[in-house]
């Protein structure tokens, strides 16, 4: 007799899934914390335990949100700010992908290159902006550079990490089934490196982010960072405030896009996701 | 002739000791026979298939199938290993395609065809995550399989997997050796699976690996493990092992 159940054709209906009747979806358990926080805040500001000035109520920011978006201002800053934020991280994300498959990929370049990146990723992108400046001024120019500087090295980093992790026995395999140097790359290397190169484009995206705002508030006449320094000039900490959220937000929602990214790409992989 | 094995000497160096693994071993195996390679642990035989594949090409000797001098691998060398070694980021289709095009109707074509020949229809688009070792290895030995290789080397392939699994696995492979008329070479440690499926046993002693004795077994095919033929042959063998035993671990030796 043959061994029926592997006759059974495989179907992914037949695996039990995650939701359940009842219970929270997983994106309103992450809203819980800051609903909290908030209604805690706005209890506090609305008895009038702290100065509308220091810690401004969540209504009056919601406002003063209300406000900047009536008046079209914070999308003009919001344009510039994610433009800048893109290009700096294109441009250094993309040198560092490169630059880390090539590491990756070649010993002789690893001997001759890693050293030189490993000694740069040290110098704090707050050290280089004087030099920046320096060189390019307060323009565009110079702020794009220090964003690509400071993205380049997390994708760098994990891509390298990534090829270097490819299991040896699947070149083995490579080998048997005679890959040519391309068929290695795209069928066998970047694959298996993917999740690491993903991990790495999740890091250089925060990065880009938080050097943006270096950026903006080492000079600028535009930009989410631009409007901050300019509320704190003129005493609108509900201004203040938005500003703050709408990095918070934009970085939040970037992350999430190549978490989703990432779900697509891995859902191959089998690895422990957490107790529930 | 299909393979012939030349291995005049095949060492490694271990710290600053020369050690001797496969010492002059010399096998013919004509077209579309089934080779099985059994022997004590250590005694050199997955090096051998290595040496085979053109994976291992630090000896000296020669091997040449159908009369082409092996100096690396390829696909005409077709390898399973001891683990599948499946791509866990493609399905089981593509993983047997591997780097071939699978919207080419004729790679279609023969994927089709292969998945049917080791009975893995329905599991076209699972993952190897989401699949047993059996099936592992039998998607293993299709990927081999669809590039038509000369030959056929697969070290010991059932080697984790439970008896049923195996047992399955050995009427698979002998069905497709059966159909597709392709030579093999088989590394196992299993004394019952090396008769089932040898048209020829070649057993192995170690230190360093010599071939001991080649058993030729004339029995049809699908072999019952309770004929007193294949008990003899069993028998023989276990009186080869034996020898092999004293040979490879004298003096407490052993690799």
């Amino acid at each position: 007799m043959k061994v029926d159940s592997l006759q059974i054709p495989y179907s992914k209906a037949d695996t039990p899934t995650k939701k359940q009747k009842g219970k929270l979806p997983l994106w309103l358990k992450g809203l819980v914390l800051p609903v909290i926080v908030i209604a805690i805040w706005q209890t506090v500001s609305g008895l009038g335990y702290v100065s509308e000035t220091v810690l401004p109520s969540p209504l009056l920011i919601v406002q003063s949100f209300i406000e900047l978006v009536l008046s079209g201002e914070i999308f003009e800053h919001l344009k510039i700010s994610i433009l800048r934020a893109l290009g700096g991280f294109l441009l250094g994300a993309g040198i560092g992908l490169a630059l880390g498959l090539i590491v990756g990929f070649s010993k002789p370049s690893e001997i001759y290159v890693d050293p030189t990146m490993q000694m740069l990723r040290t110098i704090p992108s707050l050290a280089v902006t004087p030099l920046f400046i320096l060189w390019f001024g307060f323009d565009e120019l110079s702020k794009i550079l220090l964003i690509a500087f400071a993205s380049f090295f997390p994708i760098y980093i994990n891509t390298f990490n990534g090829i270097r992790s490819v299991d040896a026995k699947l070149f083995d395999v490579a080998r048997v089934l005679e890959f040519s140097k391309r068929k290695q790359l795209t069928c066998l290397i970047f694959p298996a490196a993917l999740s690491h190169i993903l991990l790495g484009i999740r890091l250089s995206l925060g990065t880009a982010w938080l050097s943006l705002v270096v950026a903006e508030l080492m000079g600028s006449s535009s930009g989410v960072g631009y409007m901050i320094m300019d509320a704190r000039q003129f005493s609108q900490t509900e201004k203040v405030f938005v500003g703050i959220i709408i990095f918070g937000i934009v970085g939040k929602l970037t992350d999430s896009f190549v978490k989703v990214l990432e779900k697509r790409l891995l859902k191959w992989r089998n690895s422990f996701e957490g107790v529930h | 002739m299909a393979v012939q094995i030349q291995v005049d000497e095949k060492a490694f160096q271990i710290d600053t000791t020369k050690k001797v693994v496969l010492d002059g071993i010399e096998l013919k195996i004509e077209e579309g026979d089934f080779l099985t390679i059994i022997g004590p642990s250590g005694c050199g035989k997955s090096t051998l298939l290595k040496i085979i594949a053109g994976l291992d090409t630090e000896y000296r000797g020669s091997i040449e199938i159908n009369g082409r001098n092996v100096t690396k691998p390829a696909i005409s060398q077709g390898f399973v290993f001891q683990e599948h070694r499946l791509f866990p980021w493609m399905t089981v289709e593509k993983n047997i395609a591997a780097d071939l095009n699978l919207k080419d109707p004729t790679v279609r074509k023969k994927v089709d065809e292969m998945i049917e020949i080791v009975r893995l229809k329905g599991y076209e688009k699972a993952y190897p995550s989401e699949i047993s070792g059996g099936m592992s290895q039998r998607v293993a030995i299709a990927r081999a399989l669809i590039r038509d290789p000369e030959v056929l080397l697969l070290d010991e392939p059932f080697g984790a997997l439970d008896a049923f699994t195996r047992k399955h696995l050995q009427d698979v492979l002998i069905d497709i050796w059966q159909k597709k008329k392709i030579t093999m070479v088989l590394v196992t440690h299993d004394i019952d699976e090396s008769i089932s499926l040898g048209t020829d046993i070649a057993i192995l002693r170690s230190n360093p690996g010599q071939l001991q004795k080649l058993i030729h077994v004339e029995l049809a095919y699908p072999r019952n493990r309770t004929n007193p033929s294949f008990q003899y042959i069993r028998q023989q063998v276990l009186q080869e092992f034996e020898k092999t035993d004293t040979v490879g671990y004298k003096d407490g030796e052993g690799i």
